[in-house]
């Protein structure tokens, strides 16, 4: 049976990045803090985390957080153009640049940091 | 028999704390990519934090924003892809923004705090 | 370009399963074209609907290789392009038999969107004046075309994973009569379709745009209902306990 061929348009995809983003952000949340909070009573704790977080594997994943997060807003951004002020079929255009957008953030945190 | 109002008012909640996070990212990203240009250490967050009390307060209400905005995501995630009962789903969300606000505040406050009697 | 075209068609209910047949292609042949060959000169036990075939009733819509479509106006060149062709009943709606769906969900939820008029004048009372660019009729012109054939339904994600949702055809008449400066039962409608059975579950993905076949955005009007209803919640209309 052919499933999933009606999805095949970018505002779909627009939506299954906004809630993928969406659920691993909720779920990186509790660690952030957990993280922040070490800076309280173990100083020395959080440094050793983050000379961690200095390596290639930390890099990525922190970039890649930045690229979620920058999506997920992109896509909330996208969510409220349409409820709040109702654009047309050129949103997929503005789907698309705000997929980007988020993108470059990304790569900014990532040459920045490096 | 529907709670079309409460439901109408979570829904716009979710839209007015994404408002408030859409500015409260933009700054927190702004400052995240201008904070690691020389690499990060727990002295760099203090320094930038402790005392500070404008970015106690902006981080006291991206905390809130948040608590209260993932919790209602998440609520229309398991009522639309699982099974469980309107009274789960309530529990889960209760829990979440209790999670939230508890961690981030601990985290925040410390923060503010620390380096105070060094 | 073969002279035939392999078709694999639904056969049976919820259960059943694709039953394969082989079809003669012809010039500007259609989707139904090609399900009427089969009912007629090969399988004369295939049950499927169908109507004007050509475009204006909705009747013949049904699932072409996974997509909802109207198949009198799809035609077979634009479709099966490695000479194959999947047909099946609509999705989100229950199977009568093969190709046919039980509309019956479809137009209650119409209802239970309050999507029917409400009356405010007698006929001692004068004429409505409603100009043809008046910013609600505009709005009102927008949906009105919609003639129920259920393939927005039927492309629907949220309907597909809540039951109760009203779904995009409901929603988009319910705010064409919202604009209707005629119709008196706004404060009813703007409850009915508030909630996480009505307009605020919808995520905006847009399946409904995508394939209603009269260009119709019922985004747009759900859009304009979330609007409506919020306005209507923060000032304590909407009925419900607290």
């Amino acid at each position: 049976m052919k499933t999933g061929a009606h999805r095949n348009h970018p505002h779909y995809w627009a939506f299954l990045l906004h809630r993928g983003s969406g659920i691993l952000l909720t779920l990186f949340l509790p660690a952030h803090f957990y993280v922040l909070g070490l800076a309280i009573e173990k100083t020395a704790t959080m440094d050793g985390f983050l000379s961690w977080s200095a390596t290639p594997l930390a890099k990525i994943a922190e970039t890649a957080l930045v690229i979620l997060l920058a999506a997920h807003l992109t896509g909330g951004l996208r969510l409220m153009a349409l409820e709040f002020f109702g654009t047309r079929e050129s949103s997929k255009i503005a789907v698309c640049v705000g997929a980007g957008i988020a993108l470059v953030t990304g790569l900014i945190f990532l040459l920045n940091g490096t | 028999m529907s709670n079309a109002r409460l439901e109408t008012r979570i829904w716009a909640l979710q839209r007015a704390t994404a408002a408030v996070l859409a500015f409260c990212v933009f700054v927190h990203l702004g400052m995240i990519i201008y904070a690691v240009q020389d690499g990060l250490s727990a002295a760099e967050i203090i320094s930038r934090i402790s005392g500070n009390l404008a970015w106690l307060a902006f981080y006291a209400v991206f905390i809130v924003a948040v608590a209260l905005h993932a919790p209602i995501g998440i609520r229309v995630i398991l009522n639309e892809m699982t099974n469980l009962s309107r009274k789960q789903t309530h529990l889960i969300m209760a829990a979440l923004c209790l999670i939230i606000l508890v961690m981030g505040f601990r985290a925040i406050i410390g923060l503010y705090t620390a380096g105070a009697g060094a | 370009m073969t002279n035939t075209i392999k078709v694999s068609v639904w056969r049976g209910a919820e259960e059943g399963e694709f039953a394969q047949y082989e079809v003669p292609r012809q010039p500007s042949q259609t989707v139904l074209d090609v399900i009427t060959y089969i009912q007629r000169h090969i399988d004369p036990t295939l049950s499927y609907r169908f109507a004007c075939r050509v475009g204006v009733c909705g009747s013949c819509a049904m699932t072409v290789n996974g997509k909802p479509r109207w198949t009198c106006r799809t035609h077979v060149d634009k479709v099966a392009l490695d000479g194959t062709l999947q047909v099946a009943p609509l999705r989100n709606l229950e199977v009568v038999k093969d190709l046919a769906c039980d509309m019956t969900t479809f137009f209650d939820k119409m209802n239970r969107a309050e999507g029917k008029f409400h009356p405010t004048k007698s006929r001692d009372d004068d004429f409505d004046f409603v100009l043809p660019d008046d910013a609600k009729r505009k709005q009102a012109s927008a949906g009105i075309e919609c003639i129920g054939c259920g393939v927005c339904y039927a492309a629907c994600d949220i309907v597909e994973w809540n039951k109760d949702y009203l779904g995009p055809a409901a929603l988009n008449r319910a705010w064409t009569l919202v604009n209707d400066v005629r119709d008196g039962g706004n404060d009813e409608r703007l409850a009915a379709v508030s909630g996480d059975a009505g307009c605020h579950a919808c995520h905006s993905q847009q399946g409904c745009v995508e394939h209603c076949p009269k260009h119709i955005s019922p985004t747009r009007a759900i859009a304009g209902l979330k609007r409506a209803t919020v306005k209507a919640a923060i000032k304590g209309m909407l009925g419900g306990d607290d």
